[in-house]
């Protein structure tokens, strides 16, 4: 049954890439919009949630258009840096970066917004310069509001499947993840391929969930 | 010192739009800042501070110009050497006594040393040195204050903002804090200004008092000692 661990590492090589990345610009956007206010920082606001209420299959031909082989930024990607973002790993990191990253930043722009701006004015007072404001004391302070929203992330990464497909595909080994896996195999009758990939993704679920809940519990 | 405040704000808060006119002059070293919530008395103290920045206006400290519309000026918070206690304390929950003590000694993004001496004189100085490793939490209204004053004096502050330092402390505690206080500011020699709006802060501080309502200055008087009590109530029985 190893062949059926390989689109769950498959999965799980995408899900924390692409966790790791909108973690990075979830927080960064998040600081940017609660800082500055600017015109047009509403309707920012919104398309950066969209892909939070949009079909996959919607986002996954957004996607498409604009990273395709001849989209926008997929021709020039291709002819200028040899980069091919469909049918490839990398594609299925695109996709589930994208589904993920309003959960990341919604959650953060909660989190940071929710810190007692007393504590970030006392902090200036008191000669600190703004990054280490925000990394000594507005992040320290919001970090459990922030996890808890990378860890949906995490989980809707991993749960990826209709824009995946349509940027990826579904080639084993290299972009069919374990949601596709499970699909195909109850498509093509393979019940006991699709119970052991389901079993194996819950246990997966389950420790990721139980561990998250022991760091959350620790209080600082 | 001389500190020379003018500034007008327009403030929207709700439906209300406050508008603030505020001018005042004092070389004394202890200020009242006294009036009703509401009058404007907090804002004044956050636009010395540089958390605020007023519409127009010049605020200039011992001849250092921290504000000036005209002149285009405007020194962030961090550049003006303005130690502030504000009313809740803001004491950092995250970090332990020696760290918030340490915290504004290294401005970089490294952590201020908390063992270093410095930290160590000013938690013996305030009487904080069993506290060195509790948490904001663990402490007591009275404790908390003290951490909150050790570390706004820690860098040897030019001026030391005071927003109702006493507001939060029960009136025994108070009685002693006050005394307290006007110790403080002989043995730093930093000059202090505080906002209250508790008629027995003035009679206990005031060598300036400056006495706001609805976002202007409405007097401004110069306390003698000898005469402070009488002064006082004089002052505050017109109000």
């Amino acid at each position: 049954m190893t062949d059926a661990l390989v689109p769950l590492l498959l999965t799980l090589k995408i899900a924390v890439t692409a966790t790791a990345i909108v973690l990075f610009v979830g927080v960064a956007c998040a600081y940017v919009l609660n800082r500055y206010s600017f015109w047009g920082g509403q309707i920012i606001d919104a398309i950066f949630t969209l892909p939070m209420v949009m079909p996959p299959t919607v986002l996954g031909y957004y996607l498409l258009v604009v990273f395709g082989r001849r989209g926008w930024l997929g021709a020039w990607l291709q002819e200028n840096l040899g980069i091919q973002l469909i049918f490839t790993w990398q594609g299925a990191v695109l996709a589930s970066a994208s589904v993920a990253f309003p959960l990341v930043y919604r959650a953060a722009r909660a989190a940071l917004g929710g810190v007692d701006h007393h504590l970030e004015n006392a902090a200036r007072v008191l000669g600190a310069r703004e990054a280490k404001v925000f990394f000594r004391v507005s992040l320290p302070l919001a970090w459990r509001g922030v996890f808890a929203g990378t860890m949906l992330a995490f989980a809707r990464a991993m749960g990826e499947f209709g824009a995946t497909l349509m940027i990826a595909g579904s080639i084993p080994g290299k972009t069919q993840t374990i949601s596709i896996a499970i699909y195909e195999a109850v498509q093509a009758g393979q019940d006991n391929v699709a119970n052991f990939l389901v079993l194996l993704t819950s246990l997966v679920c389950v420790c990721i969930l139980a561990a998250s809940g022991k760091l959350l519990q620790r209080e600082f | 010192m001389k500190l020379d405040v003018q500034m007008r704000m327009s403030l929207k808060a709700e439906d209300r739009l406050f508008q603030f006119d505020v001018a005042f002059q004092s070389a004394k070293n202890l200020i009242v800042i006294f009036g009703p919530s509401g009058a404007g008395k907090s804002v004044t103290i956050q636009a010395i501070a540089g958390l605020i920045k007023p519409e127009q206006g010049r605020i200039v400290l011992d001849g250092r110009t921290l504000f000036d519309s005209n002149a285009g000026v405007n020194l962030a918070a961090r550049e003006r050497n303005v130690g502030y206690v504000f009313q809740d304390y803001a004491l950092f929950p995250h970090l332990t006594v020696a760290q918030n003590l340490a915290f504004p000694l290294q401005r970089s993004l490294r952590d201020g040393d908390a063992g270093s001496a410095l930290v160590q004189e000013f938690l013996a100085k305030f009487d904080l040195a069993d506290l060195r490793a509790s948490y904001p939490r663990q402490l007591s209204g009275g404790q908390r204050q003290r951490v909150a004053l050790a570390r706004a004096l820690i860098r040897k502050p030019d001026i030391l903002l005071l927003d109702e330092p006493l507001a939060a402390l029960d009136p025994v505690l108070r009685g002693k804090t006050r005394g307290e206080l006007l110790k403080l500011q002989q043995s730093f020699d930093v000059p202090m200004v505080v906002i209250t709006h508790d008629p027995a802060d003035v009679e206990a501080f005031a060598e300036d008092l400056i006495v706001f309502d609805n976002g202007k200055v409405a007097r401004q008087i110069s306390v003698d000692a000898t005469r402070r009590a009488s002064q006082i109530r004089e002052v505050l029985a017109l109000d």
